[in-house]
């Protein structure tokens, strides 16, 4: 027996366990979102999710689901406060989409323009993050990082392996990888993790693939991350399922 | 040959075997490192994480969250100064200033001999006794010119913190005025004896009948959580004692655990008692590192008494022991989840609630976290008698409070008294003239301007944590405020975008209207990224950090406005200032090449 709760004035059921974010997608309701990962267990961390429940904002990825609630997602201060977190994540890393490889395949970029980012909104931090090239495989290039941890979650809880961690605090929060040298080449991490197909973003890339499917016919480029996201939600809370973000690079 | 790494290894197995090699201790074992060597080097971070079974990474991430845990080299003596607004107030930059130049050192960096660094720290819990500083860890206080001067020799000397004058490391607890909490008479063991010769009378109903509220600020009926933690199902149930006092300004849990710790133990074991706790944990902050042997000796005499450990006063089958866990320089840790996550050593990040720590707190089970000053007032509480504790403060702030006053003041120090008392009244009494504002429970509380003043203190009108800082009509409330954003922002954990990002920014535009570049424009960025702080943050801290600049906003106004370059749009990029060095060096110095920019 499902029970239902109110989302932006329709019907949504939901099974116990279920947060208001996995409800919403399985029942066929977008509510953008960025660290959020249908495989993974929510943890709430980019806010782009944040709806309004009863006059109170919260992350709905992390809100469990309740009979009677009464939830505000597609309204525009909710949209507007998910244009402003866009713009802070464009701001807080180094973001050239031009010559980015991920470009149209990246959430991040597809997310902004659904929310109609036009500018960059706050000035930019232009942190200093070197890239790590140590690995003959793989890329990392730490200035696209969001720090949404669906690698450090991907590669703990499926690949085993623990090859990404955060250190640091506040602005200066960061990725590292489980070596000494603290270089991947020196991590057990390999091609086919799943640490290495969950970057909504461009940071961690195999190498030697450039742009093999050309910028306007990849996955973002033809439809907007909203009608895709649906898609590939799972449509039961026990599915396993693809979403965008489970797409690696092409 | 002894490598490197076999120095940095050399010690670890005793340390990590004090520790039985639990993963949960992961952060004491680091901060005993810390403390032994001066830094965490990459192979014991190695050798450490294979211990534990942590991953190396983890390791790293959870040192690298603590500002007290350096990963590189950080001088053999690391100087931070306490950057509170008081400590300012008392002149600590330009002791600071003095320091770096007496030792040839700009602050943040470690001096090339590799023997000193200087750098600021929040708030240290010594505003009554200001400027202060921490070196290694230890708190020193009362810092003038010459003290400063004085240390600089001893670092340069390479004396040993030792054999430093034992005058330095004074801290006075400042009682200005005491009630009942602070005179108390109860002997140790009084409260716990009187529960149990009266046949285990109900705690938790006398606590509720008390209307006891948590003194950490939230103001949660103390009795309900006790109930909830009671009646929270578990194969363990865990009391924890919050004493990591980060809220700048606050210092009376210093004084607590100072003057009445016995108390305060007295309090977490009937609290143990009422919720069937075997496990107790006493969180201290790292800038209370000088109190850790004093507070292990009360509890080896409690054990020693049988007021804790096995059976406890002959009461079969009543187990509890309290351990202590130093924390090691972050606010957020505060937080009682964020608190929790580092008790099991981990990065201080504060959890998604629901669920709550009653219900799934350490290691996931029933877990009461209280105050330093909550857990004293609920075992005075039952000492008194609910209803005679009932009948002190207000209708729904019963009992007394502990009000840590500094700032614009001739008498600094502790106050206690019933909830209800007008700021004024505290004002009069530490002698307070010519007041602006008081900031009252710390940045994350409220800025009370003079037409304010008969507001009372109390969870009815002004909920309180504790702090109260006094500006008298010298001050500047524009830097006052510039003092409380730059504190969220070294303090925001950074898990959450709104508060990693926009406490950053914050900071970055008021320090923008600070140097003379601001415009309109910049206040209504401000007012922007309040309103995502508010909307959107993880837990309490970035909702509170725009307070303090939402208040001086409200009530100080002009001393924004004040500041701004312009009405219109002006970048905080100034572009004469960035070429100025290119001119000077191809010899301009024309009128047009500004060269003033640079000068300045």
């Amino acid at each position: 027996m499902s029970d239902t709760f109110q989302l932006d004035g329709k019907p949504v059921s939901f099974e116990k366990g279920q947060t208001v974010m996995q409800a919403a997608l399985a029942a066929g309701h977008y509510i953008p979102h960025l660290c959020y990962h249908p495989e993974f267990k929510p943890h709430g961390s980019c806010k782009v999710c944040t709806v309004k429940v009863g006059g109170r904002t919260t992350a709905s990825c992390t809100m469990p689901a309740e009979a009677g609630l009464n939830v505000e997602s597609d309204i525009d201060e909710m949209n507007g406060l998910r244009r402003t977190l866009v713009q802070m994540l464009f701001a807080e890393g180094n973001h050239f989409c031009p010559s980015c490889e991920k470009s149209g395949n990246c959430m991040l970029q597809a997310l902004g323009y659904d929310l109609e980012v036009h500018t960059a909104g706050f000035r930019h931090l232009y942190p200093d993050r070197p890239l790590d090239a140590s690995h003959p495989d793989i890329l990392l290039d730490f200035n696209r990082c969001i720090l949404c941890e669906l690698c450090v979650r991907a590669s703990a809880e499926v690949d085993g392996k623990n090859v990404f961690a955060l250190s640091g605090r506040g602005i200066t929060k960061h990725l590292i990888v489980n070596a000494e040298s603290g270089l991947l080449k020196d991590t057990d991490i390999a091609l086919t993790d799943k640490a290495m197909q969950v970057c909504p973003v461009g940071v961690i890339l195999p190498k030697r693939v450039g742009f093999s499917v050309p910028i306007g016919q990849r996955k973002y480029d033809q439809r907007p991350i909203s009608a895709q996201a649906l898609d590939d939600a799972p449509r039961h809370a026990d599915a396993g399922g693809s979403c965008a973000a489970c797409e690696g690079t092409p | 040959m002894v490598t490197d790494s076999d120095i940095h290894i050399a010690g670890l197995d005793s340390i990590l075997d004090r520790y039985a090699r639990d993963p949960n201790a992961l952060l004491q074992v680091l901060r005993e490192v810390q403390e032994l060597r001066g830094y965490i080097h990459p192979s014991a971070t190695s050798y450490i994480s294979v211990k534990l079974g942590i991953p190396r990474a983890q390791t790293e991430g959870v040192a690298g969250f603590y500002s007290f845990l350096h990963l590189q080299p950080h001088g053999e003596y690391r100087v931070l100064f306490s950057d509170n607004i008081t400590d300012r107030m008392l002149g600590s930059q330009a002791l600071m200033e003095q320091m770096c130049q007496q030792l040839w050192l700009q602050p943040g960096k470690v001096s090339e001999d590799g023997l000193v660094s200087i750098n600021t720290t929040s708030c240290t819990g010594m505003c009554d006794q200001g400027p202060a500083m921490l070196v290694n860890g230890r708190a020193i206080t009362r810092l003038t010119h010459q003290r400063v001067q004085e240390i600089g020799h001893l670092i340069r000397n390479r004396t040993p913190l030792a054999d430093w004058p034992a005058d330095f490391f004074l801290v006075e607890d400042n009682i200005r005025r005491s009630g009942p909490l602070l005179d108390n008479t109860i002997a140790p063991g009084d409260v716990l004896r009187t529960v149990i010769e009266s046949g285990g009378k109900d705690i938790v109903a006398a606590v509720k009948n008390s209307g006891l509220r948590g003194r950490g600020g939230a103001g949660f009926p103390t009795g309900l959580k006790w109930e909830a933690c009671r009646n929270a199902q578990g194969a363990e149930h865990y009391v924890v004692c919050n004493a990591d006092e980060g809220e700048p300004g606050t210092f009376k849990d210093r004084v607590l655990l100072t003057r009445q710790a016995d108390l305060v133990f007295e309090g977490m074991t009937l609290c143990a008692l009422a919720v069937g706790a075997q496990h107790g944990f006493l969180y201290l902050r790292g800038e209370y590192r000088y109190l850790l042997e004093p507070l292990q000796a009360v509890l080896q005499r409690r054990r020693d008494s049988k007021l804790l450990g096995k059976n406890i006063l002959g009461q079969q089958g009543f187990d509890f022991d309290i351990a202590i866990h130093l924390g090691a320089g972050a606010y957020i840790c505060g937080e009682e989840s964020a608190l929790i996550e580092s008790l099991e050593g981990k990065r201080g990040v504060p959890r998604s609630r629901p669920p709550f720590p009653v219900t799934h707190g350490y290691k996931q089970q029933p877990t009461a976290v209280d105050n330093v000053e909550t857990f004293c007032s609920a075992a005075l509480a039952m000492q008194m008698g609910a209803e005679n504790y009932r009948a002190i403060g207000t209708d729904k702030s019963s009992g007394s409070k502990l009000i840590s006053v500094s700032g614009d003041c001739p008498r600094p120090g502790i106050y206690e008294y019933p909830f209800g008392v007008s700021v004024r009244e505290v004002l009069q009494d530490c002698g307070a003239v010519n007041t602006r504002a008081v900031q009252v429970s710390g940045p994350s509380g409220v800025c009370v301007a003079e037409s304010e003043f008969g507001r009372k203190l109390g969870f009815e009108d002004l909920p309180t944590a504790g702090a109260f800082m006094v500006f008298d009509d010298s001050r500047d409330l524009f830097e006052v405020a510039r003092n409380f954003v730059h504190f969220f922002a070294h303090e925001s954990c950074g898990f959450c975008t709104p508060c990693r990002v926009g406490t950053s920014m914050l900071k970055s535009t008021m320090d923008k209207i600070a140097a003379g570049h601001g415009t309109k424009y910049d206040l209504r960025e401000i007012e922007r990224l309040d309103h995502v702080l508010q909307t959107s943050s993880h837990c309490g801290l970035g909702r509170s950090a725009c307070n303090p600049v939402l208040h001086t906003l409200k009530h100080f106004r002009p001393a924004y406005e004040n500041r701004l370059k312009s009405l219109e749009f002006k970048p905080a990029f100034d572009l004469d200032g960035a070429l100025a060095r290119a001119r000077q060096m191809t010899g301009r110095d024309d009128a047009g090449a500004h060269l003033k920019a640079e000068e300045a």
